[in-house]
């Protein structure tokens, strides 16, 4: 079975975010990227499914800072190849993603065709998820989001998904393969990886790099203005002994009816 | 009693499971008389698959394998002990079991979640507590006392302080932290810190078997150390201090290193005229395993708590090389989950019991892990108006009358 994970990187809210002089982006010298978490979930899911199914798995990722670390972590992680697409813009809209990354995986030698294509299905940066869908519907493949678990039927050449929506509710999927799939959690939660085994892999793998002929397509949709949060008010701090703090806390309930 | 000097780094670092037998270290380790002192000792012996003379049990019979499929020596919280109690001077907790604990932790199937994200953090930011490396030195906001970055400034400095992470981030580390800068200005103390350079010294992952992040750690900061001059480092981290003791000079480390409480006790004929406040407090002290069983620092936290006007030192029962281990070191400071999950005692609780039975007002400690570990252990044994936890420099500063808070 041969799957390929899509990945980006995103900004690291450890690091405090600040706006950029344009006042409709971030300021990209203070930050620092990670990966997106809903990525490494659908890494950990290809993982899982080539633990059960045998094959192999490609990582492609669009190039960043810190991104050879992350790709050097997914070969130690299991991932049989990794591949970086050079040339993407520092900024880029999920449309400008999608086009740059179907531009660039034909470019890849012996990747398509693939069986699964996995991706997070959002990524925090802009909570579009919408790259998985362009990318799908440009590369001519179905896509289903928001999933949960995978399962897949070789033979049949089939793979059945399941997603929650709210409400408790739950629901499965059939859908023929390839297929590109948005991940939104694997089976398990990702694995962890030895720093040894990621520096015996930054010593003998080696990440590919490509400079896709296409170039991304500019962006449908602007951002205007970005900002910070505003407080609007404050957290009132209760203060007293234990007895007097709880019968202002129930004194508070009341007054709002929700005892 | 202390294992203090005999306990010198000379071939720990080449030895490995493959050549261990065939290494003077190896063979001492095949005199064990199977007498079970390291297992009986051991504070979680009694929940692990393989106590210490198990494990030499089946390195003698070829079946360490065995052993690394066993999850249960992540209960081993690096503590000493074995090693200080084995008859036969076998270095249990500096060779054999970090060697062994590789082996598991690589065999393990499953990282439990906590400890996961503290090692990928450690890794990523240099410290376990998740925080941004630009936010290590917000502390110095916080104080009044010039404290020279050497990432700004890189005079030559005479000590280089390595404040490590819990004190240089945890909020009650952080009162540590200012006491000392204000006790090091007070003593005329020429020193300067690595400013937001500083990372986890590391000691903590090489304990668990997380061998490669110790080495990318200690790389890292080794590197840093080569674009400053100094004469020596002082850290006040228990585990640090061990790391560049015992672990570091295998990489070319060969400054002299101190911490901070035995290097303000080599300076109490200066100290002890400016502690001039009388603090009238029962203290008991916990030695903390580091500094006590590894290096044998048991009376100099204790001269520097009895240089205190007013105070009066009590003991616990098991004080000095018979401490119970507060359940931090070698990953167990991000363990306590998955040890409650188990069912097993959280041993700073049981430590606590022993500190509040002796009466004292104040439980005196100097390895930055215990100031939270105790005084989650006070609250939730519902001790916590009996009895505070201060580290010994936070006492220090106190005595000195001075304003610790800027």
């Amino acid at each position: 079975m041969k799957i390929v994970v899509l990945l980006k990187m995103v900004p690291d809210v450890v690091e405090e975010l600040e706006l950029g002089p344009d006042g409709r982006s971030l300021d990209l010298e203070l930050l620092r990227l990670i990966i997106n978490e809903r990525d490494e979930h659908a890494l950990e899911q290809a993982l899982l499914l080539k633990e059960r199914h045998g094959g192999t798995v490609t990582v492609v990722a669009l190039d960043a800072p810190e991104i050879d670390d992350v790709l050097f972590t997914a070969l130690a992680r299991g991932v049989d190849r990794v591949v970086k697409i050079e040339g993407a813009p520092e900024t880029l809209t999920t449309h400008g993603a999608a086009s740059l990354l179907a531009g660039g995986l034909p470019d890849i030698p012996d990747l398509l065709p693939a069986d699964l294509l996995l991706t997070g299905c959002q990524a925090m940066d802009d909570l579009d998820a919408q790259t998985g869908p362009f990318l799908a519907q440009r590369l001519g493949l179905p896509y289903v989001g928001v999933i949960s678990g995978v399962e897949v039927d070789l033979e049949a050449q089939r793979a059945f998904v399941s997603k929650e929506y709210p409400g408790g509710m739950h629901g499965d999927f059939e859908v023929t393969l390839p297929a590109l799939l948005g991940i939104q959690a694997a089976a398990t939660a990702p694995r962890y990886v030895p720093v040894a085994k990621v520096r015996a892999a930054m010593q003998s793998g080696e990440v590919e790099a490509i400079s896709p002929s296409a170039q991304p397509e500019p962006p449908l949709v602007e951002v205007l203005k970005m900002m910070k949060l505003e407080a609007a008010g404050h957290a009132e701090m209760l203060e007293g002994s234990v007895e007097e703090v709880a019968g202002r806390v129930a004194e508070l309930l009341g007054e709002r009816g929700l005892l | 009693m202390g294992l203090g000097n005999a306990m010198v780094n000379d071939t720990s670092c080449e030895i490995t499971l493959d050549n261990l037998l065939e290494m003077p270290e190896g063979r001492r380790i095949l005199t064990c008389i199977q007498c079970g002192m390291c297992a009986g000792t051991c504070p979680y012996g009694d929940v692990m698959d393989y106590p210490p003379r198990k494990i030499i049990n089946m390195l003698r019979a070829g079946l360490l394998e065995e052993v690394f499929a066993s999850a249960s020596l992540l209960s081993c919280v690096a503590c000493y002990t074995c090693e200080a109690k084995c008859p036969r001077d076998i270095r249990l907790t500096e060779v054999l079991l970090p060697l062994v604990k590789e082996q598991t932790f690589l065999n393990l199937t499953e990282v439990p979640p906590e400890l996961q994200s503290v090692l990928q953090d450690t890794l990523r930011y240099g410290n376990p507590m998740s925080e941004s490396p630009r936010k290590r030195t917000r502390w110095l906001r916080t104080t009044d006392v010039p404290v020279r970055d050497l990432s700004k400034d890189a005079a030559p400095v005479d000590v280089l302080w390595f404040v490590e992470c819990y004190p240089s981030y945890h909020p009650r580390g952080q009162d540590g932290t200012r006491a000392t800068a204000r006790l090091f200005q007070a003593l005329g103390i020429d020193f300067g810190i690595l400013g937001n350079e500083e990372k986890c010294a590391g000691e903590c992952a090489r304990l668990l078997g997380e061998a490669g992040l110790f080495d990318t750690l200690m790389d890292y900061n080794m590197a840093v150390f080569r674009n400053y001059e100094f004469r020596r480092i002082v850290t006040s981290g228990a585990h640090a201090y061990d790391a560049f003791r015992y672990q570091y000079p295998a990489v070319g480390f060969n400054y002299e290193v101190h911490h901070t409480t035995p290097f303000l006790a080599s300076h109490l004929d200066t100290l002890r005229p400016l502690l001039t406040k009388e603090l009238d407090l029962a203290v008991t002290y916990h030695d903390s395993c580091c500094l006590g069983r590894h290096n044998g620092f048991y009376e100099e936290p204790r001269a520097l708590l009895e240089a205190i006007p007013g105070v009066r030192l009590v003991e616990m029962p098991h004080n000095r090389i018979n401490a119970i281990c507060c359940g931090g070191g070698g990953g167990g400071m991000w363990l306590d989950t998955y040890f409650k999950e188990k069912g097993y005692e959280r041993l700073s609780d049981r430590r606590v019991e022993e500190a509040v039975a002796t009466g004292a007002d104040v439980l005196a400690v100097s390895c930055p892990y215990e100031v939270s570990r105790f005084e989650d252990s006070l609250k939730l044994l519902g001790h916590e108006d009996r009895m505070v936890v201060r580290d010994v420099t936070e006492l220090l500063g106190e005595a000195t009358g001075e304003p610790i808070e800027a």
